[in-house]
């Protein structure tokens, strides 16, 4: 879209604001080009209203078909490049055929905006939210400009919060017991628990503990997965004798996570596993992958 | 190879405190800019360098030390962060991040000890939480470093009774606790160390561990200070603790390591109070461990403890002390059934010493000590190794060295028991000891009771026990040996007569038996200490209660007799001959003629029977002389024939010489000077002839045999002879007689045929000096000697 803009001077300069700017928390969001830039931040259902203002560049005319300004929730597949899915488009029309000579401005309101999915930049799937203008011209092209927002969404304490526990082992060699208090974390929870060594008798090098994320995309034959590790984080060094038991604990907070997305729009999945993984002293790697459920809290402060 | 690996180690050390200084300056740069986000990031990566595996615990340690020192300086820094208001809970969560669990747990006691000095969250939660996450290092030296580091940073912050961190009612339970699972964590990691790795380096392994010791040692010399410790805790809680990991870790090093630890940073009293639980756990150690040290520590600490003030002594009495270690040390003897002698005796030992310290009143556990050792040793037959051995001989010693006083020793009835079970070599040295003893304290045996029972201990010297007399002993050291029993002997004494001359017959009874290379020295010192009663006797005035029963100088005589016959069997008849001569002499003086007169007859045997050797008569026929010269007792009939053999003997002598000296001495047999009726000068005269005959001969022998007259040496003595009858008055020594000799003598020494003797020359010359200076004298000798010109 940008390049249309730069090839072709725009003949008027399109500024979208909105209302509450001043008071709305706004967060970091990765443009294409790598560099963040902060945008505002929204939830479901709220209002998101604000002007937009059109300045035609001085002493030239603006003629135009409408103005329109829509609301997009667009889900983008990289290896499927160009291509959006909009799951949300809301449109308001701004104004009706005509020339614009001077700056004008125009109040919008999306109100209670039902907007299910957070904004989420992975591997191979983007999902973004957008305001985008629409000055329309017959011959010359439109003019066209975007406005990025994010959206997060809040779930309460879930109300039935298992711990995982579990044993598992190689028979004859090594058998071990892990816990973890939960099964469903927050963004910047603590995971507690411990591991217990029932049979050791391989020589353990060392323990750690992954966070790791798998992203599918697509579905059916053309699906793809991307796993990558998150955190590793070394529970253990040197090797245990059995009946020990070696504590975790991991905060989430340093590191990059989203919540769990579940078949959003039938178009991606992102779900996280804790990946308990042992090493012996010729590098042979023992391990343990646990799906966990990542939800985003309401944060108090 | 191994110098290649020293060399390898030295480049690993290198190149890690590299990294360290590295980092440690990045870090001191963020310390300096307040940037907590790298002064975080460089710290993890400092501590990275103690990751490595490839350190000996001995430049571990090197690398570790650094690493010390550089996270004070991080500390310093966390308590100013504090102090500017960061949060010391985010902090603490900060710090967690880090991704390597080593670095982290460093970190986490770092920041641990400022959580705790802020006060923001209970000094027992934060230690407990320190405790538990360090858990994670599994390594044993990595993670014996790491916790002796938790241990070093909190010593200063337990929540003590009385310390600033003091927290609810149970405060001292949580420092103690904290304390002891640190200890526990360690000494498993510690043991673990052993078992890992290749099989081979064990040695190595075993050096590397007692190299780390210390670090677990160190919890318990912690748990000791703490102030809230009490007798009850550590009763209760502390030693129950400890000892039971000590016991289950099943592991030697340790186990010896940890019991001496106990034993010395825990107070003497709290021992003393909780001896069933430490003796307790004695018998469940691994069988390999060297117990006995253990104990003989406990003991020896128990004993000075007993020492440093009577007022604990009730103590000692009241926990039962005594029969407590007695007991324990029985079970762990039992308990070890491959415990090598020389740790039974030693534990005996050292129980004894307690004993002898504690209850130095109580003989009867002395005995006690003695005869479990003895029951022990019973049926094992006689202690080989040359260490236990030494050991027993210690053992032995010291109830001597405790009392000063053999008397005492000889109480313990088990004390002859425990040294049947030595060697015969061994067993002399015992003896020896035993006899030091009493010379050093000059003690003296009073009773024939206590003689019969200090013979039965040195048995080993006074007879062959093995019933071969063993050949292999060196000459020097039996001779030793021998005089000092010789010694011993003279140590027997008792003013009552009754009760010496039971001495003596039990000395009798026992050197008898000492066969023919004892006597000659074991003989002489009884003969000597009878002779010595003797006098006594005769000196006390012949019995004043008139008891027929009592000792005699009769009956001492007979004892006498029999005594030196023994020496006969040896043979030693010089010796013998001495003996009797002293014997003769003894009963001269107590008037007994008969028995003198037996006594001089037995000599003469002697000298006509057994002594062959010419050498050997000369000396014995001037021993006679001299002897009978001081006889007062005989009738003129026995002196007579007494007179006439030892004459004739001189007569018979080899040698011309020997003859003539013999000779003028027998002139002396007949000039008794405070006599009177013992002034015979002819027979004197005669002697002096017939010297003077034998001397002559001797000349004209030598000029026959060798061309020079021999020596005129006998006419100067024959000459001093004459002066000496000639002073004292003896008619038939005239002037001209005195004279005529003089004129011999210088004809002699002028002669050509004499060789030149400077000696002769000077005590001739010195002869008539003396005659030139008894004339000046003048006076009656001076008189006498005017007449004699020179």
């Amino acid at each position: 879209m940008n390049y249309l803009i730069g090839a072709f001077k725009p003949s008027c300069n399109i500024s979208i604001t909105f209302s509450d700017a001043k008071t709305r928390k706004q967060v970091p969001l990765k443009k294409e080009s790598g560099q963040a830039v902060l945008v505002p931040l929204f939830q479901s259902q709220e209002n998101i209203s604000g002007k937009i203002s059109i300045e035609p560049i001085q002493g030239k005319k603006v003629e135009h078909n409408g103005v329109k300004v829509e609301l997009l929730g667009q889900i983008e597949m990289y290896f499927d490049r160009g291509n959006f899915y909009d799951f949300t488009s809301l449109v308001r029309e701004l104004d009706v055929p005509g020339e614009l000579y001077e700056k004008k401005t125009y109040p919008f309101e999306f109100s209670t905006v039902e907007m299910p999915y957070e904004t989420y930049n992975g591997v191979n799937v983007r999902l973004r939210y957008v305001l985008k203008v629409t000055v329309s011209r017959g011959y010359a092209g439109s003019i066209v400009e975007y406005q990025d927002f994010v959206v997060r969404n809040y779930s309460p304490p879930p109300s039935i919060n298992n711990s995982i526990k579990m044993e598992v082992g190689i028979e004859d060699c090594l058998h071990i017991e892990f816990e973890y208090n939960k099964s469903k974390y927050h963004l910047k929870d603590v995971i507690i628990g411990k591991i217990y060594f029932l049979l050791v008798r391989i020589k353990i090098k060392n323990m750690d503990l992954e966070i790791r994320r798998r992203e599918s995309t697509g579905s059916g034959p053309s699906t793809h997965v991307e796993t990558e590790t998150l955190a590793k984080f070394e529970l253990m060094d040197g090797a245990p004798v059995r009946g020990e038991s070696i504590p975790i604990r991991l905060f989430l907070s340093p590191y990059e996570l989203t919540p769990t997305h579940r078949n959003i729009n039938n178009k991606f999945s992102v779900k996280y596993y804790l990946n308990l993984v042992l090493v012996d002293e010729e590098d042979r790697r023992y391990f343990k992958q646990q799906e966990i459920t990542i939800y985003r809290l309401q944060e108090t402060s | 190879m191994i110098s290649d690996g020293v060399e390898d180690e030295e480049k690993w050390l290198a190149a890690g405190i590299a990294g360290l200084q590295q980092n440690a300056f990045y870090m001191h740069r963020a310390l300096d800019s307040n940037n907590l986000r790298d002064a975080l990031k460089y710290s993890a990566q400092m501590l990275s360098e103690l990751r490595t595996s490839k350190l000996s615990p001995h430049k571990y340690y090197e690398l570790y030390m650094r690493a010390f020192d550089e996270l004070r300086k991080l500390e310093m820094f966390f308590k100013e962060e504090a102090r500017r208001g960061c949060s010391i809970i985010d902090l603490y969560e900060l710090v967690q991040h880090a991704g390597n669990i080593l670095p982290r747990l460093y970190l986490l006691c770092t920041v641990g000890s400022v959580y705790i000095k802020s006060k923001e969250a209970p000094a027992k939660d934060v230690l407990k939480d320190l405790v538990e996450m360090s858990r994670g290092i599994q390594n044993p030296v990595r993670g014996l470093f790491l916790r002796s580091y938790l241990s070093q940073v909190s010593r200063d912050k337990l929540p003590d009774i009385g310390s600033e961190y003091e927290g609810d009612a149970d405060t001292v339970k949580d420092a103690v606790e904290f304390v002891l699972q640190n200890f526990t964590e360690m000494n498993k990691l510690w043991v673990r160390m052993q078992h890992q790795g290749p099989a081979r380096g064990k040695e190595k392994r075993e050096k590397e561990r007692s190299e780390l010791r210390d670090l677990v040692g160190k919890n318990l010399h912690v748990l000791s200070q703490i102030e809230g410790v009490d007798l009850e805790l550590y009763k209760d809680t502390v030693l129950p603790r400890v000892l039971e990991q000590v016991v289950n870790c099943k592991d030697e090093l340790a186990q010896f390591y940890l019991m001496d630890c106990i034993i010395q940073v825990f107070p003497d009293e709290y021992h003393l109070q909780t001896l069933d639980i430490l003796l307790g756990a004695c018998p469940q150690l691994q069988p390999s461990v060297d117990i006995k040290t253990v104990l003989s520590q406990l003991m020896e600490r128990l004993s000075n403890y007993a020492a440093s003030s009577t007022e604990v002594l009730p103590e000692f009495l009241q926990v039962e002390a005594f029969s407590k270690l007695s007991n324990a040390i029985g079970k762990v003897i039992e308990a070890q059934v491959d415990m090598p002698i020389i740790g039974v005796v030693t534990l005996y030992s050292s129980l004894l010493k307690f004993t002898l310290h504690v209850h130095p009143d109580r003989l009867d556990y002395a005995d006690q000590v003695l005869g479990s050792f003895v029951k022990k040793l019973s049926g094992k037959g006689k202690i080989e190794d040359s260490r236990a051995t030494k050991q027993v001989v210690a053992l032995l010693s010291a109830p001597l060295e405790k009392y000063n006083d053999i008397v005492t020793a000889l109480k313990l009835s088990n004390y002859p028991r425990v040294l049947e079970f030595l060697d015969s070599g061994t067993n002399k040295v015992m003896a020896t000891v035993i006899i030091q003893s009493i010379m050093k304290n000059t003690t003296h045996v009073l009773t024939a009771e206590k003689v019969e029972a200090l013979f039965e201990l040195i048995k080993g010297l006074i007879e062959d026990l093995d019933g071969t007399p063993d050949d292999e002993v060196d000459e020097e050291d039996f001779k030793e040996e021998q005089n000092s029993v010789a010694r011993l002997i003279q140590m027997f004494s008792n003013d009552d007569s009754e009760e010496m001359f039971k001495i003596i017959c039990t000395v009798k009874k026992h050197i008898v038996t000492g066969g023919p290379k004892r006597l000659p020295f074991t003989v002489p010192p009884l003969v000597f200490s009878s002779l010595k009663l003797v006098r006594k006797l005769q000196a006390q005035d012949e019995n004043p209660f008139g008891d027929e029963a009592s000792t005699t100088p009769k009956k001492l005589f007979q004892l006498l007799t029999q005594i030196i016959e023994a020496l006969l069997n040896v043979p030693a008849p010089e010796l013998a001959l001495r003996l009797y001569l002293q014997c003769a002499e003894a009963a001269n003086d107590c008037d007994l003629e008969p028995v003198a007169y037996e006594f001089f007859t037995q000599a003469y045997i002697l000298y006509e029977e057994e002594i062959s050797d010419s050498k050997a008569q000369v000396t014995a026929i001037h021993l006679i002389i001299g002897t009978l010269q001081r006889m007062h007792v005989f009738g003129v009939e026995n002196r007579d024939t007494l007179t006439h053999k030892a004459t004739g003997y001189s007569a018979k002598l080899l040698k011309k010489p020997d003859q003539c000296r013999a000779v003028y001495a027998c002139s002396h047999l007949f000039w008794v000077d405070d006599q009177e009726n013992m002034k015979d000068g002819e027979r004197v005269l005669i002697c002096l002839k017939r010297a003077l005959r034998i001397a002559n001969a001797a000349q004209q022998m030598s000029n026959a045999t060798r061309g020079s007259t021999g020596s005129v040496a006998l006419f100067v003595e024959i000459l001093n002879k004459y002066l000496y009858f000639f002073e004292k008055g003896n008619p038939q020594i005239t002037v001209a007689s005195v004279q005529s000799l003089i004129e011999l003598i210088t004809t002699e020494l002028h002669s050509d045929s004499t060789s030149p003797e400077p000696a002769t020359d000077a005590f001739f010359a010195s002869t008539l000096r003396y005659i030139q200076f008894q004339k000046q004298k003048g006076g009656a000798v001076g008189e006498r000697y005017e007449s004699i010109k020179v």
